[in-house]
C-alpha cells in the first residue's frame, strides 16, 4: 500500500527536531562574508582610510552612493592622502549590496558588514551619513538605534575579507595584502581556503 | 396547539410538559451554547491545524498570541474585522453580499443535529437513551444534549450541505472575475459528485439504523456489543466501506486537501473567495472550518457511536459521554489535518475518476449488498444475522454475482469511453 507510506513520514516528522528557529530572539551565526551594511574604516593610527575618489560612487550600479572629496586641512589632515572623503552617504533604500564599491575602493576604506537587520522609520535614517558609517575609536562600526544586532555580529567586518575571498586570486592565500586597521592591527592571513574547502556537493546543486 | 406540541415532543423529551417559559430559556440557552462551542471550536481548530501542519513540517507554527499561540486566530480575526471591505467594480453586488452568508449559516444549522452528550450506554433502559435530567434548582426538566432532533435528521445535514456549495458556486460567479469562476466551476461539479457518494453511503446507516434521526441513530449503536469493548457502532455493523467512502467524500466536500483544488492558491490565486476580504472572507472561512468540525461530529455520529463510551467514574457521569464525544471529534479532526500535511493535491481529471468511477460504484455496490442482508433478516429472522447461515451465503452469491456484473459493465464503459477519446485525438 504505497498510499499509506506518506502518513507514517509526516506522522514521524511529529517527534522530530523543528529546523526553524525562534527569530528574534534566537539568531543562527552569520556566514563570515555575508553582505550587509557598509563600514567607513580607519587605519590603526586613526586616520580616515577613505581618500575620496568616488570610484565607489562611480561603480555603483543602483546609484545609492554618493561621496564628495575634499583637500586635507593644513597640518591636521583627515587621511593620510592628499585629498579625503569629505561627504559620504549610502542610501539603504536603494543598495542591492552587491560589494561591487568594496572591490573598487583602492585603499579597502569601505567594507561590508554583516548587519542587515534595520528597521528604519523614516528616510533620513535610511540614508546613512559618513557619521554613522565610520568605525568608531576602537574600529567596530556603530550600532545606531535602528539596527539590531547581538554581541559579536559586528565582528570581521573589515578589508582582509575582500583580499581572500573566494573569488579573489589564489596567489594571495596565505600572505597579507591588507593594511592595518584600527582595534584590530595588520590581520593574520587567512589559509587553506583551497586545500581545505570540501569537495562541491553536486548532488542537489539544482535544488537551491 | 396540541398537535404543535407532539410534534415537538417527538423531537425532546423537553417539550412533552408543552412549551413554557422555562423551556424556551433552557432552548435558547442550548442555542447560545452551542453558536458558542462551535464558534471556540473553530477557532481552536484553525490554531490546531496550523500548529500540527507546522508539527508534521518541522517548523515551530504561530506561537506569538497568547501561550503557544492558542490566540492565534483570535488575532488574525480581529485583524480580518478591521480590513477594508472591497467589493469589485465587476461584481454582482447583491449576489456578492449574498454568498458568505450561504456558506456560513447551513455550517451553523448542520451542528444543531449533534447529539454531544448523554448517556446512550443501555438501550433498554430509558434514562440511559441519551436524556439528561437538570438538578432541582434548575427546574428539573428533561432534554436530549443536542440542539434539535428532527424526524429528518441526517437529511438536514444533507440539505444544508448542498446549500453550502450554492455559497460556493455564487461567490465565484458574483465576483466578476476569471480565477474565482474557474474555482466556483470547480466547486459545484466536485461538490456535486461527491455528495452522490456521501449519500449512497449515509443511506447503508439509514438501513442499519431504520432511522434518520441523529439520536436514534446513536441509540441505536449503543449496548455492550461485540466481546463488550467494541459496542456495535455503525462503522463496523455496516463493514467499514461505508466509513471509507464517506470520510473520502467529506474530504471532498469539505474542499479540504487533497481535494482542495476548488481554491487552488498554486492555480487559482485563491478559488471562488479571491476578491473577497475584510469580514466576508472571514465568514468563508470561518464556514469551511466549521464545516470541518461539523462533518467530523457527523461521522463520529453516524459511525462511531456519537458520545457512547464507558462511564468511568460515576461522580460526573454526565462529563463523561462529552468528553468521549470530543476524543472522538479529536481523532477525526486530526485526520483531516493529517491528509493535508500528507496527500499532495488531485488533479481535476483524478478528482472525477474517483469520485464517479470508484466511490459511487463501490458505495452503490455496498449499498446493494446490504440491502440484500437486511432481506434476509426479515425473510428468514431465525439467521440472527448470522453470516455463515445457507441463506446468507446464497444472496452473497447473487449479490457477487450482481456486482461482478455491474463491475465489468463500469469497466467496458470506461475502456469504451477511452477508445473514443483515442480516435478522437483528444489526449489528457
Amino acid at each position: 500500500m504505497g498510499y499509506l507510506q506518506g502518513f507514517a513520514v509526516t506522522f514521524k516528522k511529529l517527534t522530530e527536531d523543528r529546523v526553524t528557529t525562534e527569530y528574534p530572539e534566537q539568531k543562527r551565526p552569520k556566514a563570515d562574508r555575508l553582505h550587509g551594511r557598509h563600514v567607513l574604516n580607519r587605519y590603526e593610527d586613526g586616520m580616515e582610510k577613505c581618500i575620496g575618489c568616488e570610484l565607489c560612487a562611480g561603480v555603483c550600479p543602483a546609484n545609492c552612493i554618493y561621496v564628495r572629496g575634499k583637500d586635507n586641512p593644513d597640518g591636521d589632515p583627515v587621511s593620510p592622502g592628499e585629498r579625503y572623503g569629505f561627504i559620504y552617504e549610502i542610501n539603504y533604500l536603494r543598495c542591492i549590496h552587491c560589494d561591487m564599491c568594496v572591490e573598487a575602493c583602492p585603499t579597502e576604506a569601505i567594507t561590508e558588514s554583516k548587519l542587515f537587520e534595520f528597521s528604519f522609520t523614516n528616510r533620513a535614517d535610511a540614508i546613512y551619513t559618513k557619521n554613522e558609517l565610520l568605525v568608531d575609536d576602537d574600529g567596530m562600526p556603530q550600532h545606531l538605534p535602528w539596527e539590531d544586532w547581538r554581541p559579536g555580529e559586528d565582528e570581521m567586518t573589515s578589508g582582509w575579507m575582500r583580499a581572500t575571498a573566494s573569488s579573489g586570486n589564489a596567489a594571495y592565500e596565505g600572505k597579507v595584502a591588507w593594511s592595518g586597521e584600527l582595534g584590530y592591527g595588520v590581520r593574520a592571513p587567512e589559509i587553506g581556503q583551497s586545500q581545505d574547502a570540501p569537495p562541491a556537493d553536486t548532488s542537489d546543486s539544482g535544488a537551491h | 396547539m396540541a398537535g404543535l406540541t407532539n410534534t415537538l415532543a417527538g423531537l425532546d423529551p423537553l417539550f412533552l410538559n408543552g412549551v413554557t417559559l422555562e423551556v424556551l430559556i433552557i432552548v435558547l440557552v442550548k442555542v447560545v451554547i452551542s453558536f458558542g462551542v462551535l464558534l471556540v471550536s473553530v477557532m481552536l481548530m484553525v490554531w490546531f491545524e496550523r500548529k500540527l501542519v507546522s508539527d508534521m513540517q518541522n517548523r515551530i507554527g504561530p506561537n506569538r498570541a497568547g501561550p503557544w499561540g492558542i490566540l492565534q486566530t483570535l488575532a488574525d480575526g480581529i485583524k480580518l474585522f478591521f480590513k477594508e471591505d472591497l467589493q469589485p467594480d465587476s461584481s454582482d453586488p447583491f449576489v456578492f453580499k449574498l454568498a458568505p452568508y450561504l456558506s456560513l449559516i447551513p455550517a451553523f444549522l448542520t451542528f444543531a443535529i449533534i447529539p454531544i452528550g448523554g448517556n446512550f450506554s443501555d438501550p433498554s433502559d430509558p434514562s440511559k437513551t441519551g436524556i439528561i435530567t437538570l438538578p432541582d434548582w434548575l427546574g428539573g426538566e428533561s432534554t436530549y444534549l443536542q440542539l434539535a432532533d428532527p424526524p429528518v435528521g441526517v437529511l438536514l445535514f444533507l440539505a444544508m450541505s448542498s446549500i453550502a456549495v450554492y455559497g460556493v458556486m455564487l461567490a465565484g460567479w458574483a465576483s466578476g472575475s476569471k480565477y474565482p469562476l474557474l474555482g466556483s466551476v470547480r466547486a459545484s461539479a466536485q461538490m456535486v459528485s461527491y455528495e452522490a457518494a456521501l449519500g449512497l453511503s449515509l443511506a447503508t446507516i439509514f438501513l442499519q439504523s431504520r432511522s434518520l434521526s441523529t439520536h436514534d441513530i446513536v441509540a441505536d449503536q449503543a449496548g455492550a456489543g461485540w466481546l463488550g469493548i467494541i459496542p456495535h457502532w455503525n462503522v463496523i455493523v455496516t463493514g467499514f466501506v461505508p466509513f471509507v467512502v464517506f470520510l473520502i467524500a467529506a474530504t471532498a466536500e469539505l474542499n479540504r486537501p487533497p481535494f482542495d483544488l476548488v481554491e487552488a492558491e498554486q492555480e487559482l490565486v485563491g478559488g471562488f473567495h479571491t476578491e473577497y476580504s475584510s469580514i466576508r472572507f472571514a465568514m468563508f472561512f470561518l464556514a469551511e472550518f466549521m464545516n470541518t468540525v461539523t462533518l467530523s461530529a457527523i461521522m463520529v455520529t453516524l459511525f462511531f457511536g456519537g458520545p457512547a463510551g464507558p462511564i468511568l467514574w460515576d461522580g460526573v457521569a454526565w462529563l463523561w459521554p462529552i468528553l468521549w464525544f470530543l476524543l472522538k471529534l479529536f481523532v477525526f479532526l486530526f485526520t483531516f489535518v493529517w491528509f493535508r500535511a500528507t496527500l499532495p493535491r488531485f488533479r481535476y481529471d483524478q478528482l472525477m475518476d474517483l469520485g464517479w468511477k470508484v466511490l459511487i460504484p463501490i458505495s452503490l455496490g455496498w449499498f446493494l449488498f446490504l440491502a440484500g442482508r437486511n432481506v434476509v433478516d426479515d425473510r428468514w429472522p431465525n439467521t440472527n444475522g448470522s453470516l455463515f447461515s445457507v441463506e446468507v451465503l446464497i444472496l452473497l452469491g447473487i449479490t457477487i454475482a450482481i456486482l461482478t456484473v455491474g463491475a465489468l459493465l463500469l469497466y467496458s464503459a470506461i475502456r469504451n469511453a477511452a477508445e473514443k477519446r483515442e480516435l478522437e485525438e483528444v489526449t489528457f
